[in-house]
C-alpha cells in the first residue's frame, strides 16, 4: 500500500532528459514506484490527480540567505522555509554571510537547530571558509564538516590573499569539503554598483568591467590546480567567463559553476532610472552576457541555477542607487522566472530542472534532485502556462525587494512536497 | 507652451524644442539682469527651498538671487551639516521638507540618482543641480545659452570638451544637450578620465589635445575634480598640464575665434592656463555666470507655471 498516488501528471526527469505522461508513487517518504506504461496503479492510501499538470523534483537552491543569526528583521527560518515551500524549493542551502557568520560549529548549531524548529523545507547550511568571513585564517573545517556543514564560503567577500585561500582549499581537499568561490577581482569591483558601459556612464554610476569576473575565476581555477579542492562557482554571469570555465572543465578539474535566476533573465537596462530592487551583486549584466549564459545553461557548461536569494528591508533599499543595499529575494519568484526561459525556448523543462535540482543535488551528495525510485519524495506540481501579475506584498518573505514586482509572469506552484509530505498547497 | 515637465532632473528628458522655449525665455532674462530694476514677479508668493547636500558656494549663489529676482522666498539649507549626521534617510528629509509645502526645491547630492529618488517623493518642483556625476542641467543649459550668444547660434559646431569627462556631471549633460542640438562634439583628455562606452556615445574621443583642437568653434574646458579621485588617474598635475592643460599653443589650433568656457571654479595652472582665462577676447567664463543666474531663472519660472496650470486645474 503506498502513502500518496500522484496521477495524470507530466513527469520531468532531469537525469533521462524527457517529460513523459504518467504517475509516481509514494512510500515511507520516498518515491517508491514511477508509472508511465499502461499497467495498472498500485492501490495508495490518497490518490492527488495532478490534471495534466507538471510534476518534477523539487528545487535544491544553493546560496540562499536567511537572517539568522542577526537580522531576523528581514527574514528568519519561517518565512524563508514558507516562502520556499511556495516556490517548489525543498531543499535550501544557506550562506553563511550573516551577522555575525556562521563561522564556528556552536553558530552552526543554532542555525540546524532554529531549521528544524521553523522551516518546513529541507535546510542545509554552509560554514564561512575563513573566519569572519575576513579572508585572513581558516575555520575549523572538520568540525563544521562534522556538525552538518555541507559546503563552504565566504559569498562576496573574496579571500584576497591567495596563500590563505590555497591553504583552506587543500585543508578542505584533505577532507572532502566543497568550497565556493565568488569569481570577482576585488581590486576591480571595489565600489561598483553597475556593470560598466554606456548606460551605466551615462546613469553616472560606478562601474565594474565584467572583466573582473573572469579575473577572479582564472586566479581560482589556478588555485584548484594547485591544490586539487573541489570547487563551485557561485555565480557566472559575463560571457568572458566562459571560456577558461569550459577549459578548466576539459582539464578534467573538480569545478562546478552556478548562475543566478536574476542574471538569466534581466539585464542592465533594467537597472533604468535608478531602480535599487535591480541592485545586484555581481550587477546585472548586458543583454549578450544574458544571452551566454543561458546558452550556457542550456549546454551544460553552467551546471546549476540559484535564488541568490538576499532579502533586504525597505530602508536599505530607499536609498539612492549607490548606497543602496545589493540582493534580491527569489525563493518564490524562481520557478516563474525559470519558465520565462522555457517559454523563450532558450533552456528546456529537463535541463532547467538539471540545474535547478538534479545538479546542485549531485554536487552536495543527495539523493534528492531526481525522479528515481528510492529518492526522497521531494516534489513539486506546478502549471508552466498559468499566467499572473506578480505582487510583491503577496510574497512569504519578510523581505519583498524583488524585481519581478509588477511583472507579468507564467508558471504558478500547485503543490509542494517534502518527503512525501504536503508543504505547500495552492488554495 | 513647449515646457511641459513637472521637474527639471536632467537634460535627457528634454525635447530640443523645450530647450529652446528655456534659452528664449532666459534671453529675456538676460536683459532684465542688465536693467537697474532687476524685479519680476513670475515666483511671487512661492517658496524655493535650496538643499545642498554637497559644497556648493557659485551654483548656489546663482538660483538663491535667481529666486529672489523673481519674487521667490528663499531659504538655503546646508545639508551635510544637519541631518545627514543624524542619521536621517534622505527620503525622510525630503518628507519632511515637503511637509513644510515648498514650491521649488534644488537639490544637489554626491550620489548619482539622488535627485531622482527625492523628486518621486515630494510634491513641489525639483529642479537637479548636480546629482554625483549624473547630471547638471542648469549648467548645461547656461554653456548653450553663452555659446549661442557668442557663435549666434547653437547647431553645426564643433565643439571640444577637454578634460575628467569620467567624474564630470557638467560633461555628461553638455553631452546630451549640445548633441540634441545636433553639433559635433569632441572628447579630450586621458583614457582614464574617460567613462567607460564612450564610443557608443556619439562622440569622437581624442587623447592629444592639439589633435583634438583642430578647427574647433567651442572650447569647454572641466575642472580636473581632484576631490573625486580615488587617486591615480594622472600622474602628476604637471604632466597634466602639460598635455591636456589649456594655454595659448594649444589653443592655436582651434578656429581663430574660437571661445574658451569652464564651468568654474578653476584651478589655473593645472587645467587652465591663468593668462588665457583672463583673456577677454576669447574667454567668456564670466559671461557663463551671468548667464547662469538666468538660465536659472527660466527654468524656475517654466517649473512654476506648470505646477501653477496643474494646481489651478486640482
Amino acid at each position: 500500500m503506498m502513502d500518496i498516488l500522484l496521477t495524470n501528471a507530466k513527469l520531468i526527469d532531469p537525469e533521462a532528459g524527457g517529460v513523459t505522461f504518467g504517475a509516481l508513487a509514494v512510500r515511507d517518504g520516498k518515491i517508491a514506484a514511477i508509472i508511465t506504461d499502461d499497467s495498472p496503479l498500485p492501490a495508495a492510501r490518497e490518490t492527488i490527480d495532478c490534471n495534466r499538470k507538471h510534476l518534477a523534483p523539487g528545487i535544491v537552491d544553493i546560496g540562499v540567505k536567511v537572517c539568522e543569526p542577526g537580522e531576523r528583521h528581514k527574514e528568519s527560518f519561517g518565512t524563508a522555509g514558507l516562502a520556499a515551500a511556495a516556490g517548489g524549493v525543498t531543499t535550501m542551502v544557506t550562506r553563511p554571510d550573516t551577522d555575525p557568520a556562521i563561522d564556528n560549529p556552536e553558530t552552526l548549531e543554532f542555525v540546524i537547530r532554529r531549521a528544524r524548529e521553523a522551516a518546513p523545507v529541507n535546510v542545509l547550511p554552509m560554514a564561512a571558509l575563513t573566519k569572519g568571513r575576513q579572508g585572513r585564517e581558516m575555520t575549523e573545517i572538520g568540525f563544521l564538516l562534522d556538525a552538518g556543514a555541507v559546503a563552504f564560503t565566504d559569498c562576496d567577500h573574496v579571500v584576497t590573499d591567495s596563500k590563505v585561500l590555497g591553504r583552506a582549499l587543500a585543508y578542505a581537499r584533505s577532507l572532502g569539503a566543497l568550497v565556493l568561490g565568488h569569481p570577482q577581482d576585488p581590486g576591480l569591483s571595489a565600489g561598483a554598483a553597475a556593470t560598466s558601459g554606456k548606460f551605466a556612464s551615462l546613469r553616472g554610476l560606478p562601474a565594474v568591467s565584467p572583466m573582473a569576473e573572469r579575473m577572479g575565476l582564472d586566479r581560482d581555477i589556478a588555485m584548484i590546480e594547485m591544490t586539487g579542492a573541489r570547487y563551485h562557482a557561485d555565480q557566472i554571469t559575463a560571457a568572458r567567463a566562459l571560456p577558461p570555465l569550459e577549459r578548466a572543465k576539459q582539464n578534467g578539474f573538480d569545478i562546478t559553476a552556478g548562475t543566478s535566476i536574476h542574471h538569466l533573465t534581466l539585464n542592465a537596462l533594467d537597472v533604468a532610472d535608478y531602480r535599487t530592487f535591480f541592485k545586484l551583486k555581481p550587477p546585472l549584466r548586458d543583454e549578450e552576457d544574458r544571452l551566454a549564459i543561458a546558452e550556457a545553461v542550456q549546454t551544460g557548461l553552467i551546471d546549476v541555477i540559484s535564488s541568490m536569494h538576499t532579502p533586504q528591508d525597505e530602508e536599505s533599499k530607499r536609498l539612492p542607487f549607490e548606497a543602496a543595499a545589493s540582493g534580491a529575494v527569489a525563493l518564490e519568484t524562481l520557478l516563474p522566472a525559470a519558465m520565462q526561459l522555457f517559454h523563450a525556448g532558450s533552456i528546456d523543462l529537463p535541463t532547467l530542472w538539471r540545474a535547478m535540482s538534479l545538479n546542485p543535488a549531485k554536487r552536495l551528495g543527495l539523493p534528492s534532485g531526481r525522479l528515481a525510485i528510492g529518492a526522497p519524495a521531494d516534489l513539486v506540481v506546478f502549471d508552466p502556462h498559468a499566467p499572473f501579475v506578480m505582487d510583491r506584498t503577496m510574497l512569504h518573505s519578510k523581505s519583498r525587494n524583488t524585481p519581478f514586482d509588477g511583472a507579468r509572469m507564467q508558471g504558478k506552484v500547485i503543490a509542494t512536497y517534502v518527503a512525501g509530505a504536503p508543504v505547500y498547497q495552492r488554495s | 507652451m513647449t515646457f511641459t515637465h513637472r521637474h527639471l532632473l536632467g537634460i535627457e528628458h528634454l525635447r530640443p524644442e523645450e530647450i529652446v522655449t528655456l534659452l528664449d525665455l532666459a534671453d529675456d532674462y538676460v536683459t532684465l539682469n542688465r536693467a537697474a530694476e532687476k524685479h519680476g514677479a513670475a515666483l511671487a508668493g512661492l517658496t524655493q527651498i535650496n538643499m545642498f547636500f554637497e559644497n556648493s558656494t557659485r551654483t548656489q549663489a546663482s538660483f538663491e538671487l535667481a529666486g529672489k529676482r523673481l519674487g521667490a522666498d528663499v531659504m538655503n539649507m546646508a545639508m551635510q551639516a544637519s541631518s545627514i549626521t543624524k542619521g536621517e534617510t534622505l527620503i525622510d528629509t525630503a518628507m519632511t521638507l515637503n511637509a513644510m509645502h515648498p514650491d521649488l526645491l534644488v537639490v544637489r547630492h554626491p550620489h548619482s540618482g539622488a535627485v531622482d529618488l527625492l523628486a518621486q517623493k515630494v510634491n513641489c518642483a525639483v529642479l537637479n543641480a548636480g546629482d554625483g556625476r549624473h547630471e547638471h542641467p542648469t549648467q548645461a543649459l547656461l554653456d548653450a545659452l553663452t555659446i549661442r550668444r557668442a557663435k549666434g547660434r547653437l547647431h553645426r559646431l564643433n565643439i571640444a570638451i577637454c578634460g575628467d569627462i569620467a567624474h564630470s556631471r557638467v560633461a555628461r549633460s553638455n553631452i546630451i544637450l549640445l548633441g540634441k542640438m545636433e553639433n559635433r562634439i569632441r572628447l579630450i583628455g586621458p583614457p582614464t578620465l574617460m567613462p567607460a562606452g564612450i564610443n557608443e556615445f556619439g562622440v569622437e574621443v581624442y587623447d592629444n589635445m592639439q589633435k583634438g583642437l583642430d578647427d574647433v568653434d567651442v572650447v569647454m574646458m572641466l575642472r580636473l575634480q581632484r576631490e573625486r579621485m580615488d587617486g591615480g588617474f594622472i600622474p602628476s598635475e604637471r604632466e597634466y598640464y602639460h598635455r591636456f592643460g589649456l594655454d595659448a599653443d594649444k589653443l592655436a589650433h582651434a578656429k581663430p575665434d574660437a571661445i574658451v568656457m569652464h564651468p568654474g571654479p578653476m584651478n589655473r595652472g593645472v587645467e587652465i592656463d591663468g593668462t588665457l582665462a583672463d583673456d577677454i577676447n576669447r574667454s567668456v567664463i564670466q559671461d557663463q555666470v551671468e548667464m547662469g543666474v538666468a538660465v536659472r531663472m527660466a527654468a524656475m519660472d517654466l517649473l512654476a507655471r506648470n505646477l501653477r496650470t496643474v494646481r489651478g486645474a486640482a
